[in-house]
């Protein structure tokens, strides 16, 4: 299978495109000759622009209104694909993407490679580049001939960079009933205002874990955050016990980071919570077990309590900011 | 109501994970409930409950007639279980189990199925959208809440910004984070019970699922160490721990 045509779910992030969709339509220029995206939403030619600029020629787009996207887009996506051979559909790994590329997987008949890390051409075929075991060990798998390659990338897999191309032909897509499948709506968005830098963009993030010991204990992550101008973020353990919001969560379900100085406190690094923060420059742990395998992954990492380590350590950055 | 749960038993995530020669999962060992299933498992039997009655159904797929994990949920109340052992579906992908699971769901009747988002030792994260689509089934993903009345469901399910207000209708497949519910102990009662209740074994060939070549057109060609990071510096905090945290911060030129 030659990779001559690929296609990239394009997302959104308030109006603009998401900097995952640019990450994937750069990466996916190098692979294949042809790009386009698939944008499901209402205003394509908002984002056509840019993702002209980073590689896609056509931007096929739907509007499934209140419908939630799984179902309805799905077909949608099926269709095109049938329609035009694509050989490659790339989506990030956020709720609509997997929705959507399981069920395409389906009306396919075709395998989905999910959190991939690196993309690459073996011969004709497309291989995937994934983590298993907490990101010890790489796994290469490659899609031979026949039906479309589907492949959920995590997000900062690849740099996003621009090819000076101009916007994307918007190009309208049929949006086929899928009768009972698709009868669930979105009634109403509820989106949790977070204070601070963005966890995702941000030079430094500091997490909490169940090792914060209650949800008051999150305190110390947002004090130690306000000093160093940094995002705070949280291991799923914390998010599922309610002491912060979802829009926190590091990790497999959840935000993928990658700042320069990730300081995880009371986190023990379970695989959910690494493949979200593992390539993250520099990595600074705390943890009352020794045996955690975060402590593996640090650069600097100290086997202690965080409710004794951090305190001193925010008086002492008090005192050093003056 | 009538509720199907998804239920994975996979090797202790506390114990050592281990690859066979052919890049497939070691599972020899004992298999346990996937702690993300119990959260399932727990809001199925209070939708149950509020529902005034009906059956919750098991399904599994485990090699060597594994049923332990499945003891641990027919023990926190479940009534029934059937479980999918087959000798062609080890390293099965995401849409075969999918096919397999969707296959074993067809044999009963059922108003709702649930599943988690993922489970904790593949985390592809995609099977529930999978069986939905191959059931004809509306799916509403990644809940946080749900609540059911009449055929009406209607779920808080998680988003990148915070979560949306999603309605449907019955029947239908909803897949649960692990904040949905606690799920409860299994009593001695119930593991006592557990044990005398139905759970039916059977083949791919007896559901009727075709799983030619099972993982289609896609085939691992390697598996390497990562390459590791750098070997880091690790203390035991003797009190002073925090001054060398700031010496670090500022060799980064953080502060």
């Amino acid at each position: 299978m030659a990779l001559d045509k690929v296609l990239v779910y394009a997302e959104t992030e308030g109006d603009a495109a998401s900097t995952a969709t640019l990450e994937m339509l750069t990466k996916a220029r190098e692979l294949a000759g042809s790009v386009d995206a698939f944008y499901a939403g209402p205003h394509a030619d908002a984002i056509a622009a840019d993702l002209g600029a980073h590689g896609a020629g056509k931007v096929h787009t739907v509007d499934a209104g209140d419908a939630l996207p799984g179902a309805p887009v799905a077909a949608a996506v099926a269709d095109l694909v049938g329609a035009e051979g694509y050989n490659a559909v790339l989506f990030a790994t956020t709720y609509d993407g997997r929705d959507v590329s399981g069920r395409l997987s389906v009306r396919a008949d075709s395998p989905v490679i999910s959190n991939a890390v690196g993309l690459a051409l073996d011969g004709d075929a497309l291989s995937v580049e994934t983590v298993i075991f907490g990101g010890t060990k790489v796994v290469r798998s490659a899609f031979r001939s026949g039906s479309v390659a589907i492949v959920l990338v995590r997000p900062k897999s690849f740099p996003a960079e621009p090819s000076g191309g101009g916007a994307a032909e918007v190009v309208s897509a049929a949006l086929p009933d899928v009768g009972a499948a698709g009868n669930p709506k979105i009634l109403a968005k509820h989106v949790e205002e977070l204070e601070g830098p963005k966890l995702e963009d941000a030079d430094i993030v500091v997490s909490g874990g169940r090792g914060l010991g209650s949800a008051d204990g999150f305190k110390l992550v947002e004090d130690l955050a306000g000093l160093l101008g940094a995002a705070t973020g949280a291991s799923r353990a914390i998010v599922d016990a309610g002491w912060v919001p979802y829009s926190k969560q590091v990790g497999q379900t959840g935000k993928t980071v990658k700042p320069n100085v990730y300081i995880a406190l009371g986190i023990s690094g379970a695989m959910q919570h690494m493949v979200g923060m593992k390539n993250s420059k520099i990595i600074i742990a705390i943890n009352k077990d020794p045996e955690a395998p975060i402590l593996a992954v640090a650069d600097l990492g100290v086997v202690g309590d965080v409710h004794k380590v951090v305190p001193p350590l925010i008086e002492a950055i008090k005192a050093k900011q003056g | 109501m009538n509720i199907v749960v998804l239920v994975k038993q996979i090797p202790d995530p506390a114990g050592p994970q281990e690859l066979n020669a052919d890049h497939t999962l070691k599972r020899e060992g004992k298999l346990i409930l996937d702690e993300s299933d119990s959260y399932g498992v727990e809001i199925a039997l209070q939708l149950r409950e509020s529902a005034g009655g009906g059956d919750v159904t098991l399904v599994s797929m485990a090699p060597n007639g594994e049923t332990s994990g499945l003891r641990t949920a027919l023990a926190m109340g479940a009534d029934d279980a059937i479980l999918v052992g087959d000798d062609a579906l080890p390293g099965a992908a995401a849409l075969t189990t999918a096919k397999v699971l969707a296959g074993a769901i067809g044999r009963k009747q059922y108003d709702l199925v649930i599943g988690a988002v993922e489970s904790s030792d593949g985390y592809v994260g995609v099977v529930p959208a999978m069986i939905a689509e191959l059931l004809g089934l509306p799916s509403l993903t990644f809940a946080k809440k749900i609540d059911i009345d009449g055929s009406v469901i209607r779920i808080e399910r998680q988003t990148e910004a915070g979560y949306d207000e999603v309605e449907g209708a019955l029947p239908a497949l909803v897949s649960v984070t692990a904040g949905v519910v606690e799920p409860r102990y299994p009593s001695f009662k119930g593991i006592m019970a557990a044990k005398k209740k139905p759970l039916e074994q059977v083949t791919v060939a007896d559901l009727g699922v075709s799983v030619p070549g099972f993982n289609g057109n896609e085939e691992v060609t390697s598996v390497e160490d990562a390459p590791a990071r750098a070997a880091g510096e690790k203390i035991e905090d003797d009190g002073t721990a925090f001054e060398r945290i700031v010496a670090f911060l500022d060799e980064q030129k953080v502060l």
